[in-house]
């Protein structure tokens, strides 16, 4: 097996940790471990490299304010603080709307809050993956406590239109407040929590280069929430545990240059994303785009190679030394394909040969090219095995 | 990462016997593309029933491949009698093992091999359909359940779900079938119990269809009558609405003969008298 991966393009899974961030980091685990919360000023190294570490988070998100961020251990962390923290501090109100897409880390949580008495309404996408705006309308009432909706799609790459839906949701009912899942968006569009008008969003450092292990939450000035983590009075009492400094100044770093870096996400990333995808789509005759083509982040495609299958894909591209990801029932574990693309309509056909390509400013044209060259190979071999012989035939014959 | 053996590797890497015989003897198919994978065997089968030749097509994932292609190696040359011996868990074994959430893919090959002999001796007529669906997801039946439960031994919902794939999908079907384990391991246990004498049987048997396998079909315009008992095998007649309806075999298997079986078994064959 090779470990060595020669060309990652699975950056919606995790990123490596850019060499920028490590160099913050690394003083703070072999130097400076004082408590953050300690008088003498040893601890006050580690207060103030969170306090910058703070600031460049609430710069990258757009706060007002850097009593607005709360460090947390993960995304799913962040999303948990936010979504208990609103539902706990008014228990009064029970319905909750959310999306068909989100990422499985907030959907199982509606799936167990439901089982404990919560009204979730989730909201249809098109085949397109845009969200259903109109069900959206009708589903608020009242007794609406929040609505859970995603920036950016992992598996898509797709954008929801957070103003608007904000815009939406606050005209019917004030009272409601909007969390947004931002994983996938950081690094990828610029974030702007206050011209959004987002109560409360969470980011995870992983998937914009920094460690594993640290996330982010922002929530709006006069949203209450409880916090989920009770002990010590750290994160204004939001998040108990002392500070894990060394990845907050992780995060801070991996924030600014993630900033930085939009132009060039939009630009060049977008570049090379656009190669792959119209190169693959043009070569290989049974390859059929699985996403949007306007309205999605630029860094990621889905690509749906028919009458093949995801995992075999995958472990094909893998001894090419490429890595990539799917949507397919067998890479999981569990049986079931992906809930995004069996929520857009995308026809079984296509559905088991999702494939994945995620990219970071850190990957090359030389790379793409390579996986340009490649995948026609790989797909025709993969091809050949497959008993839907005449339905390629026939798709062969239409590309042509 | 699936933990994958080198022998798993080797075979969907370089898969073996791929392809179509045109002129096959016996074609098997197993699983479905809205299922994820799907396999076809084709078989040549000459005339002292030795497998000639067989090639395989398969639309799946590394281990499904791998479990096709090894296939093929593990029956060309060999006789009909040595074939119609392999299980899924030879296949699995032979590829060195497969990750547990893996194993129906040994499953998917062993019913495609299954499918292909059935049709060698049938002649391509298909079989009545006499299997209750209990997973409508990835279509899966009772007796494809119970046979793999039979085979590896499986004592867990999980377990059926790894090997099956039942009830991996919207999760309906978990509680039937963890009624079909909790029928075979109790039954089983029943069957150590002393035996009934003959006449024992028949008043039983009587009784169950008098007052509670009769009244339901009469609900349905419908009726059943005892005409004989041999041994383990019952004698009856449908009658009403349920003679000549086509869910008669279904009504006879999973009802009468599943409620008789409840009680006094699993050597219990229901048998309908036409006339």
């Amino acid at each position: 097996m090779k470990d060595r991966c020669i060309v990652y393009l699975d950056n919606n899974a995790t990123t490596k940790i850019d060499k920028l961030v490590l160099d913050e980091m690394l003083p703070y685990l072999e130097k400076y471990y004082g408590n953050a919360s300690s008088i003498y000023s040893f601890g006050g190294v580690s207060a103030k490299a969170i306090a910058t570490a703070r600031e460049q988070v609430r710069d990258f998100v757009g706060a007002k304010d850097t009593k607005e961020i709360i460090f947390t251990a993960s995304g799913s962390e962040a999303a948990n603080t936010a979504i208990r923290g609103v539902l706990s501090s008014d228990k009064t109100k029970k319905h909750i709307i959310t999306t068909k897409v989100e990422h499985p880390c907030v959907l199982n949580l509606y799936q167990t809050l439901e089982k404990q008495g919560y009204k979730v309404d989730y909201i249809g996408v098109n085949s397109n993956g845009e969200l259903d705006l109109d069900a959206l309308e009708n589903a608020v009432s009242e007794d609406t406590a929040l609505v859970s909706a995603m920036w950016a799609n992992n598996e898509t790459g797709v954008i929801f239109p957070i103003k608007q839906i904000s815009e939406i949701v606050k005209s019917k009912n004030q009272d409601t407040k909007l969390f947004v899942d931002a994983v996938q968006a950081a690094g990828k569009i610029p974030m702007d929590v206050e011209e959004n008008g987002i109560d409360l969003l969470a980011i995870s450092g992983h998937k914009f280069h920094a460690p594993k292990g640290i996330g982010a939450l922002y929530v709006k000035s006069g949203t209450s929430i409880s916090p989920l983590i009770i002990g010590g009075h750290q994160e204004r009492g939001k998040r108990a545990g002392t500070e894990n400094v060394p990845y907050i100044v992780g995060i801070g770093k991996a924030a600014e240059l993630a900033k930085e870096g939009l132009e060039y996400e939009a630009t060049e990333v977008k570049r090379l994303r656009d190669k792959l995808e119209t190169s693959i789509l043009k070569t290989v005759f049974n390859a059929r785009l699985n996403t949007s083509l306007v309205n999605r982040v630029p860094n990621t495609t889905n690509i749906g190679f028919e009458y093949v299958e995801g995992e075999l894909i995958l472990l094909h591209l893998s001894d090419m030394g490429i890595c990539a990801s799917s949507g397919s029932a067998c890479t999981s574990g569990s049986l079931e394909p992906s809930h995004v693309l069996k929520a857009m309509g995308i026809p079984f056909t296509a559905l088991h040969g999702s494939t994945r390509f995620s990219l970071s400013r850190f990957t090359t044209e030389k790379e793409i090219d390579y996986v340009i060259n490649i995948m026609p190979r790989i797909i025709d071999k993969l091809t050949a095995i497959s008993p839907f012989q005449d339905e390629l035939a026939q798709l062969r014959k239409h590309k042509a | 990462m699936w933990d994958y053996t080198e022998e798993v590797m080797e075979h969907y890497r370089n898969p073996r016997n791929v392809g179509k015989i045109d002129d096959a003897d016996a074609i098997g198919e197993a699983g479905s593309l809205a299922c994820g994978d799907a396999l076809k065997i084709y078989l040549k089968i000459d005339k002292n029933n030795i497998v000639t030749d067989a090639k395989f097509q398969t639309f799946g994932c590394g281990s499904a491949v791998a479990s096709s292609s090894i296939l093929t190696e593990m029956i060309i040359g060999k006789p009909l009698d040595e074939v119609k011996k392999i299980t899924n868990k030879d296949i699995a074994d032979k590829l060195g093992g497969l990750p547990p959430e893996k194993m129906h893919c040994s499953v998917m090959g062993h019913e495609a091999l299954e499918n292909a002999l059935e049709n060698f001796t049938t002649g391509g007529k298909t079989k009545a359909v006499k299997d209750k669906m209990v997973c409508t997801c990835f279509s899966v039946t009772e007796h494809q359940i119970l046979s793999a439960i039979k085979e590896n031994k499986l004592k867990t919902l999980e377990e059926v779900t790894n090997y099956t794939k039942a009830g991996g999908a919207c999760g309906h079907c978990k509680d039937n079938i963890q009624a079909i384990l909790d029928k075979h391991y109790h039954i089983k246990h029943e069957e150590e119990k002393p035996k009934l004498t003959q006449t024992q049987k028949i008043i039983k048997i009587n009784n169950i269809i008098e007052n509670q396998i009769s009244p339901e079909l009469r609900k349905d315009g419908g009726d059943i009558e005892l005409i004989d008992i041999d041994g383990d095998n019952v004698y009856v007649k449908l009658r009403g609405s349920c003679a000549g309806c086509k869910n008669s075999t279904l009504t006879l298997k999973s009802f009468v003969e599943s409620t008789l079986r409840e009680t006094l078994g699993n050597e219990i064959e229901v048998i309908e008298v036409q006339k």
